[in-house]
């Protein structure tokens, strides 16, 4: 859901746009030393990628249904950089061509869903591999994990946004509670399905997912030697 | 796709707002939103000049009003919460109608309606005025580096192109009986998502290579 015009004030509006540009500043920098000059095509067919994914809608239960973010999926598919960069710009072309949040809430907007998901997603995926055995089976676990915490962090750090330029005097306590409580519910989707997504795609292409090159590294070529009985 | 078809919300028309220059019209929008959301609560006749100012515009760009009015349901989950926050806030009192209200509520969600609408507004008029090309070069006037234009400019022209692929996906799945009705039924649309990455990312290295054929060096000829 997009924060439109208006739900948080002026000053906090600019100082996130702010924050919004140094992370989009030094992801431009930080993807084009990951992927030098394919970095404009491939980031912008990832960014189309995420913005297809968020228009699948999954049926929940008694006919709700909801939509992946996509930070952290993007964030171990294509590396965190890569990722903060398709997500921004996700949210830019949303804003100037489908008038999806507003242009002053721009910056609230990539820093929660595109800054926020992509860097909780990626260092509790990262913290993950460290502690999990190296094995690509134990990839789309740690991704799965980071989907599923990056969602309620983000609505976390909405709260303490609003609490600084919120409108109303709604107490932050309850607000706190509800949001992290239904964001904690929207983060388990989001985690079985980035689960689900990266375990499909290591089956067919692992050399495509980022977040397991180190893993792919470590693998040793096995040569069998017993001979079938003839 | 093509250069001469515009996006979605895009009407085609004539008029001096969808000539203006893009990097303009994205600096007015810019603009006239921070007065907005920087107008001090209370100033009532503010918030009706803001507007007259917009339905100005719409007059002047020719794009039928009912054409912006049908668009603007994206705001409709902020009017439920607008319309909650005078009986989740705290503060003094207040009666409405007979029904005990929080005032500080009240008000913020009245304002929360107000800019919210006046932004939906603004921004569906910048996007039924401006083709997807002449707001990427509006950018690049506003110095929006390079990189990030063209990365904007892959996503815009490849949008139909991955959204299609999905569509064929769905055509694919349901032709042999898939419906999507509970949490069971994920997987099969995970893996959908995980062929679309696939595809995606492969048509992103195709299209690489072809333009390293044809001369690319990191940056797009003006």
């Amino acid at each position: 859901m997009h924060v439109p015009d208006g739900f948080l004030d002026a000053p906090t509006s600019l100082a996130t746009g702010a924050l919004a540009v140094v992370a989009v500043g030094v992801s431009l920098r930080k993807a084009r030393h990951e992927l030098d000059d394919r970095t404009a095509p491939l980031a912008g067919l990832v960014a189309a990628f995420v913005f297809a994914t968020q228009m699948i809608t999954f049926p929940v239960a008694g006919g709700t249904s909801g939509h992946l973010l996509g930070g952290a999926l993007a964030a171990v598919l294509v590396g965190p950089w890569t990722g903060v960069l398709a997500t921004s710009v996700v949210f830019v072309v949303q804003c100037l061509l489908f008038a999806d949040g507003g242009i002053t809430a721009l910056g609230t907007n990539i820093t929660l869903m595109g800054v926020t998901t992509v860097a909780v997603g990626w260092l509790v995926f990262r913290a993950l591999q460290v502690v999990l055995p190296r094995r690509t089976a134990m990839v789309p676990v740690a991704a799965g994990i980071g989907a599923l915490l990056s969602v309620p962090v983000a609505a976390l750090v909405f709260v303490l946004l609003y609490a600084v330029g919120g409108a109303a005097d709604i107490p932050i306590d309850r607000l706190a509670g509800a949001m992290v409580g239904v964001h904690l519910l929207i983060g388990i989707g989001e985690g079985v399905i980035t689960f689900l997504a990266v375990g499909s795609i290591i089956a067919v292409r692992p050399d495509l997912v980022y977040g397991a090159r180190s893993v792919l590294k470590a693998r040793t070529l096995e040569v069998r030697t017993t001979v079938p009985a003839a | 796709m093509g250069g001469a078809h515009g996006h979605q919300l895009h009407f085609h028309a004539h008029s001096r707002v969808h000539r203006a220059p893009a990097h303009l019209k994205i600096v007015a929008l810019v603009v006239f939103m921070l007065v907005v959301v920087a107008t001090p609560r209370g100033w009532w006749p503010a918030y009706a000049a803001y507007l007259a100012l917009l339905v100005a515009v719409i007059a002047v760009s020719h794009v039928p009003p009912t054409y912006l009015l049908k668009r603007m349901v994206v705001e409709v989950p902020f009017v439920v919460f607008a319309l909650l926050l005078p009986f989740v806030a705290t503060g003094p009192r207040t009666e409405v109608l007979g029904v005990s209200v929080s005032e500080s509520g009240l008000h913020a969600g009245a304002r929360l309606l107000v800019t919210a609408t006046l932004g939906v507004i603004a921004s569906l008029t910048l996007a039924a005025t401006t083709e997807a090309q002449a707001l990427l070069q509006g950018l690049t006037r506003l110095r929006v580096p390079s990189l990030l234009v063209q990365i904007m400019g892959f996503m815009v022209r490849y949008l139909e192109v991955v959204t299609d692929e999905l569509r064929r996906m769905k055509v694919a799945r349901e032709s042999r009986g898939f419906t999507a009705r509970d949490p069971r039924h994920w997987p099969v649309l995970a893996k959908s998502f995980g062929a679309l990455f696939i595809r995606s990312y492969e048509r992103g290295e195709r299209v690489h290579l072809a333009m390293l054929s044809r001369g690319y060096t990191g940056r797009l000829p003006s």
